[in-house]
């Protein structure tokens, strides 16, 4: 089947590639080949085209362009931004009150080295990263449940509540908490300012931090890889990632984004090229289709938004009729684009599979349909139920037409799939 | 956990959504206040049985283990 008859229904998995950006990638694959740190005419061109699209990304997100990364992944963006801020924060607090004196080797006087807080929710990325830190093997363990993380309400929601109650529980601070714009699995988008304000607070009541307080509120990481571009940044973080495949752009392109002032220190080894908060050759013409596509979809945002939020408004009502269906997540405080349900009795694979047959691509958190044979660490942290669970998302191209179909289709599959197994 | 367990499910080698669905055609065999128990190795059952308890209107009581050391998930039929 050709992609124009098989309407897929991912694209938070991936957002086909949009227009504005196929156009700029074709010209620059010309145009911006070279090395940008070279000074001939071709590699000034590259830095040229570079700098455009670092000062194209600050600009559709509102940041100053020295506070724009590029990276080769969100995943990428995710992890210089996590452990950067830990490196920034475990190197502050280890430093010996002398400035003059020799730089400490160590280890920090608490039981245990701090480490990062995550919310019980994040992407496995953020928790592969925490886990990396945690294991001296190198990061060889599966990803855990993290030993120490916030929990979320039944939707999802990380409160500012639950961060001051995790506070109460550690016998250290942390050095970073890290906690999504929204949730990749459910939708559901996190309160990140009042997360911020309880990290401040929580900086004022810390006896530790009395006088002369070495270090201020602990810096909060935000993944913002599920919304970014398809809803304004939050505020409050002191590094935040994304990823261009997302909102359109390219696959093979991260933005990590540091707030001026943040203490952030490479996690990684340097490398010597134009931005030294990252490493390897850039890829001028995929960055440059990555701002291009961003640009593009901050611009029709509200319109976008507004048409895919009445969609998913449409399918959550109708697919909540249905017999034995829970939609998870938070019903208004949500991703505009995205919508999750679980649906009991059913096989998640052979959900997945019998929806594609019919034409209809959709993801699942279900443990049959993941590669670990484990249920998503989203809807066991929610209580939802894991298994026969749908996650549909729309891209900017997903018409109303296809959604029908999907809703049509729906019940004739529970059914089908409901019955093999007597229920 | 000391809950006298009326019906216990053997469910070892199931994988999702198997146990639940054995659980959904079987707790009607207990009377009203009675005690299922689903024996299984399976991670899911562990998230989905205490959701299908919150869906279905049953009392998710929690989770022991089975002699051999598999989990066990105790479910008091309150429907």
């Amino acid at each position: 089947m050709s992609a124009d008859v098989h309407p897929c229904l991912d694209a938070a998995s991936s957002e086909p590639l949009h227009p504005a950006a196929r156009e700029v990638f074709s010209a620059a694959i010309e145009s911006g080949y070279a090395d940008p740190r070279r000074l001939h005419h071709d590699g000034r061109r590259a830095r040229l085209l570079l700098d455009n699209a670092r000062q194209s990304v600050a600009e559709s997100l509102s940041v100053r362009p020295d506070e724009v990364t590029f990276t080769t992944s969100g995943t990428e963006a995710v992890h210089r931004g996590l452990l950067g801020l830990h490196r920034g924060r475990a190197a502050r607090r280890h430093a010996p009150a002398d400035p003059a004196a020799q730089p400490s080797t160590a280890p920090p006087s608490t039981a245990g080295p701090p480490t990062v807080l995550p919310s019980a929710v994040e992407h496995s990325a953020v928790l592969h990263a925490v886990d990396w830190l945690r294991d001296a093997s190198g990061g060889v363990a599966p990803p855990t449940q993290s030993a120490q993380s916030i929990p979320v309400t039944g939707t999802g929601l990380v409160t500012a509540e639950a961060v001051r109650e995790a506070f109460g529980t550690l016998s250290a601070p942390p050095t970073v908490v890290a906690v999504q714009h929204a949730n990749h699995e459910v939708g559901t988008v996190q309160p990140i300012a009042e997360i911020a304000e309880a990290l401040e607070s929580l900086a004022h009541q810390d006896p530790a931090a009395g006088q002369g307080a070495p270090y201020g509120p602990v810096p909060l990481f935000v993944d913002a890889c599920a919304g970014a571009g398809r809803l304004p940044l939050p505020t409050g973080w002191a590094a935040l990632a994304a990823s261009a495949h997302k909102w359109g752009g390219p696959a093979g392109v991260g933005l990590l984004l540091v707030r001026k002032g943040a203490r952030w220190r490479n996690p990684f080894p340097v490398d010597d090229r134009v931005d030294p908060r990252t490493s390897g050759f850039e890829n001028v013409p995929a960055i440059l289709a990555a701002a291009a596509a961003l640009g593009a979809m901050v611009a029709e945002r509200d319109e976008l938004a507004a048409r895919q939020a009445a969609l998913v408004d449409r399918i959550r009502h109708q697919v909540a009729r249905l017999p034995d269906v829970e939609v998870v997540g938070e019903p208004v405080r949500r991703l505009p684009h995205l919508v999750t349900f679980s649906c009991l009795y059913v096989d998640g694979e052979a959900l997945v599979g019998e929806l594609d047959r019919r034409g209809l691509g959709v993801a699942s958190g279900s443990a049959c349909a993941a590669s670990t044979l484990q249920p998503s660490h989203v809807l066991a942290a929610m209580g939802s139920l894991s298994h026969g669970n749908v996650r549909l998302s729309l891209g900017r191209e997903t018409g109303a037409d296809t959604v029908e179909a999907f809703l049509a289709a729906l019940p004739e599959v529970l059914a089908e799939l409901r019955g093999r197994v007597g229920m | 956990m000391t809950e006298a367990v009326d019906l216990e499910l053997d469910c070892r080698g199931l994988l999702c959504p198997l146990p639940v669905i054995e659980l959904a055609r079987r707790y009607c065999d207990v009377p009203l206040g009675g005690v299922v128990a689903v024996v299984t190795e399976d991670p899911a059952a562990r998230v989905d049985v205490p959701a299908w308890c919150r869906m279905r209107g049953q009392e998710y009581l929690g989770e022991d283990t089975a002699a051999d050391g598999v989990p066990r998930y105790l479910v008091r039929r309150t429907v």
